[in-house]
């Protein structure tokens, strides 16, 4: 076996024709913008007052955070060639270690701990699969299994006995500080209460990006931005890519590809044990068992959706933040809001099957499929809140169906590297 | 395969009794580390069960077993189905709200539930096959996120049709009619329970698996895609398709999953339906290295440390997941151990060439050239 994967040979697309240059910064803003701007028009049409507010947007960052912080981790390991599916328990073994030490040595030692645990759990797997050239998937899967153990049998043992404490959660935790911006958030707040079309969502993203903000998200967009630096503009991150796309070729420049990997996988687990911080120190304030909720794998597909880039990981995580957050708040008003996009955006991928492309079936397709949902839309006030949890997932499912043929992993990913080889 | 050495079976025995050895070693290191009594925890642990337990350990291991068999489909042909709790949780869903119904007689309504499931079951993995073809999403991620999915919709559905009982919290499905209940067999002498009548269902699953993956043309063909693609495409293999049927299958299997515990023990769906033998079945189709009968005893073996776990608390005062720990520590050191044993194998018989070629041709003339 090898994790890899089968390539079934469903067509891929090749890059998109590069007619001059790459996407700049300021493309990714004129998306953002445009983004906001169809919520904004939706949140006008259904009168749904949640779908944009600087509640909702907070919210989203909150819940961003440690699956971005997941994802990068994966982004360090996939990009020297080593599949991370264990980030679920790395992430695990953070929200223990962040606990404890928090508990014993206060907040700042929680992220030390966080960061500890995740190395652990990252040294594990390196050893396993870069060491001993172990099948990445069956690593990452037995980490996930141990990570579950080791912080559940953990905190049966340390936590029990604190006041406050149990068997499956520690004490509440030691914030950290908070920060926000005085002025400018209430400036903003006042914008954003005046209910101008458009001028009051951006006011409410903007605040929401200088208000109490946690000293550990502040460091996360530093770790993003020293990431995308140390990768993609350093000698080093060169020769660490270098690993994940063909490692023979580096050996034979001279690279030490073993000590790459390894150093990658180590730097892995490190940042998902900081996302696992975030969960029990920030998030929470406080370590509960099954915490994580899976956001280990879902930083993957953050990963994964974002094409194995800063940028776009970023991009991912955010989505699910989003909708996992107005899934949250008020869950069922919001969603049902977005059956109305939904329904929109068919019919008019219908239309431009039928027009542009001339493929009747599936433009009459996606057009009935559009007619359907809005007729959900019209003929109900509210989705089930078992529904909606399971908005985040769908939603990410959908866009991985429509974006999945343009990605290009690393090309040596998942495969098991020996030194001298390769032939 | 090659034919029949001495050592390769003794180096394939080796390795998972080393790697028992190696995961002792660990937990009584890590138990020593934190501090707990560790002979107290292995006394537990290694204490004869009772005739009850036994019987409990080999209906968990029947359980685990079928799950097992769904993943080892795709992992045969290096598909990674890691969707196999959402689809049996599906699945079992529809099979006890078809099976409630009671629409056809006893034993009858047995097998139809049988099928319904498998359906289901492949329907929900048939979401992922396609989008693996089609679109080229990977199988690993979406099928976790269909396991979330899962969890939300059949959490919905269960609502809309949940049987009610009076002074109870449970919801669940309408339960099974008397005579589709399977009240199972005596096999164990001095124990009250009974083994599952549908440990049958495991067995038949086991065999047919075995005939499947080694004696058919698509047997073959899985096998050949996994271990080479590019060989497997070649030689006229349709891998789009062998996805699609492969995957189905996976999940048509893990249809199966919750059927001994449908019409064993639990007669209906509901909110306390087991849960997490999708991810069980993944460490042990690995543990048991996608063969019928390694599968059997990884099984076994799991079942073996989880029932044995429930008396840790009591008895030790350690929290049973510790379990985990063990499960995990196994899985990662016969992963390893059989690494290190196929390079060992292969530096062997290179030097088995080697020489042969040596005594062939005395005098080398070519030195430093590679092939």
């Amino acid at each position: 076996m090898s994790a890899a994967g089968l390539d079934v040979g469903a067509e891929r697309l090749d890059a998109p024709p590069r007619t001059g240059r790459r996407l700049q910064w300021w493309h990714w803003l004129v998306i953002a913008l445009a983004g906001l701007f169809v919520l904004s028009v939706l949140e006008a049409v259904t009168g749904a007052n949640d779908i944009v507010s600087s509640g909702a947007i907070a919210a989203a960052f909150g819940l961003a955070v440690p699956i971005a912080l997941a994802g990068l981790g994966g982004l360090w390991s996939e990009r020297a060639g080593v599949v991370n599916i264990g980030l679920e328990g790395m992430m695990i073994l953070g929200t223990w270690g962040a606990a404890f030490a928090a508990v014993h040595w206060g907040a700042w030692a929680g992220i030390i701990g966080g960061i500890v645990g995740g190395l652990i759990g990252g040294l594990i797997h390196a050893i396993a699969t870069v060491t001993f050239g172990v099948d990445h998937i069956v690593s990452g899967v037995a980490l996930n299994i141990i990570g579950l153990g080791v912080a559940k049998y953990l905190s049966a043992r340390f936590f029990a006995n604190l006041p406050g404490g149990g068997p499956t959660q520690s004490p509440s935790l030691p914030d950290l500080p908070r920060l926000t911006i005085g002025g400018l958030s209430d400036g903003l707040k006042s914008v954003e209460d005046d209910n101008i079309f458009f001028v009051s969502q951006i006011a409410a993203v903007l605040r929401a990006l200088c208000t109490d903000l946690s000293v550990l998200t502040l460091l996360a967009v530093v770790l993003f931005v020293a990431t995308w630096w140390v990768l993609w503009r350093t000698a080093f991150g060169l020769r660490l890519r270098s690993c994940g796309e063909s490692p023979v070729a580096a050996e034979s420049l001279g690279v030490n590809v073993i000590r790459y990997k390894f150093l990658a996988v180590l730097m892995s687990g490190a940042l998902a044990g900081l996302g696992g911080a975030f969960l029990s120190l920030v998030a929470a304030g406080i370590y509960r068992d099954g915490q994580t909720g899976g956001r280990g794998y879902i930083g993957l597909a953050a990963m994964i959706f974002g094409n194995w880039r800063p940028g776009g990981l970023l991009a991912g995580s955010t989505l699910f933040g989003y909708t996992d957050a107005i899934q949250l708040r008020a869950g069922t008003q919001t969603v049902h809001a977005f059956l109305l996009f939904v329904a929109v955006v068919l019919v008019a991928v219908g239309l431009w099957q039928v027009i542009r492309n001339h493929r009747l079936v599936q433009g009459i397709g996606a057009i009935i499929m559009g007619a359907l949902v809005a007729v959900w839309y019209f003929t109900t006030d509210a989705v089930a809140g078992e529904l909606t949890s399971t908005m985040p997932y769908v939603t990410t499912l959908l866009v991985l169906v429509f974006a999945s043929q343009r990605l290009r992993m690393p090309a040596a990913d998942g495969q098991v590297y020996r030194k001298g080889e390769g032939h | 395969m090659t034919a029949f050495e001495p050592r390769r079976l003794l180096l394939s025995v080796a390795a998972p009794l080393l790697a028992l050895l190696v995961a002792f070693l660990v937990t009584s290191l890590v138990l020593s580390a934190v501090g707990d009594p560790v002979m107290d925890v292995w006394k537990t642990l290694l204490a004869k069960p009772r005739p009850r337990q036994l019987v409990q350990m080999i209906n968990a291991a029947s359980v685990l077993y079928i799950s097992a068999i769904a993943v080892a489909i795709g992992f045969r042909m290096n598909l990674f189905n890691i969707g196999v709790d959402g689809q049996y949780r599906v699945a079992a869903f529809a099979g006890a709200l078809f099976a409630g119904q009671a629409w056809l007689p006893g034993f009858l309504n047995v097998l139809l539930t049988l099928v319904v499931a498998m359906v289901a079951g492949g329907l929900w993995a048939g979401i992922a096959a396609y989008l693996k073809v089609k679109r080229g999403v990977s199988e690993v991620i979406s099928t976790i996120m269909l396991n979330a999915i899962a969890t939300g919709v059949v959490q919905w559905m269960l609502l809309k049709v949940a049987d009610r009982r009076e002074g109870s919290n449970a919801i669940g499905t309408k339960r099974i009619p008397e005579s589709s209940q399977l009240e199972g067999f005596q096999l164990i002498p001095g124990a009250q329970n009974r083994v599952y009548t549908l440990i049958l269902l495991s067995v038949l699953v086991g065999l047919l698996y075995w005939f499947i993956i080694n004696k058919t043309r698509f047997g073959f063909d899985l096998r050949a895609t996994g271990q080479s693609e590019t060989a497997a495409v070649a030689s006229g293999v349709k891998v789009p398709r062998m996805v699609m049927t492969a995957m189905i299958a996976s999940g048509a299997v893990a249809g199966l999953i919750g059927m001994p515990l449908l019409f064993g023990q639990d007669h209906n769906y509901g909110t306390t339906f087991q849960a997490g033998l999708g991810f069980a079945g993944i460490g042990i189709a690995l543990l048991g290295r996608n063969h019928p009968v390694g599968i059997a005893i990884a099984s076994l073996l799991w079942a073996f440390l989880d029932q044995q776990s429930n008396a840790l608390q009591i008895n030790a005062g350690v929290a049973a997941e510790l379990v985990n720990i063990i499960q995990g520590v196994i899985l990662f050191a016969v992963v390893i151990a059989y690494e290190l044993i196929r390079r060992a194998d292969l530096r062997l018989e290179q030097q088995k060439v080697a020489r042969e070629l040596a005594a062939q041709r005395p005098a080398p003339t070519t030195e430093g050239a590679s092939a």
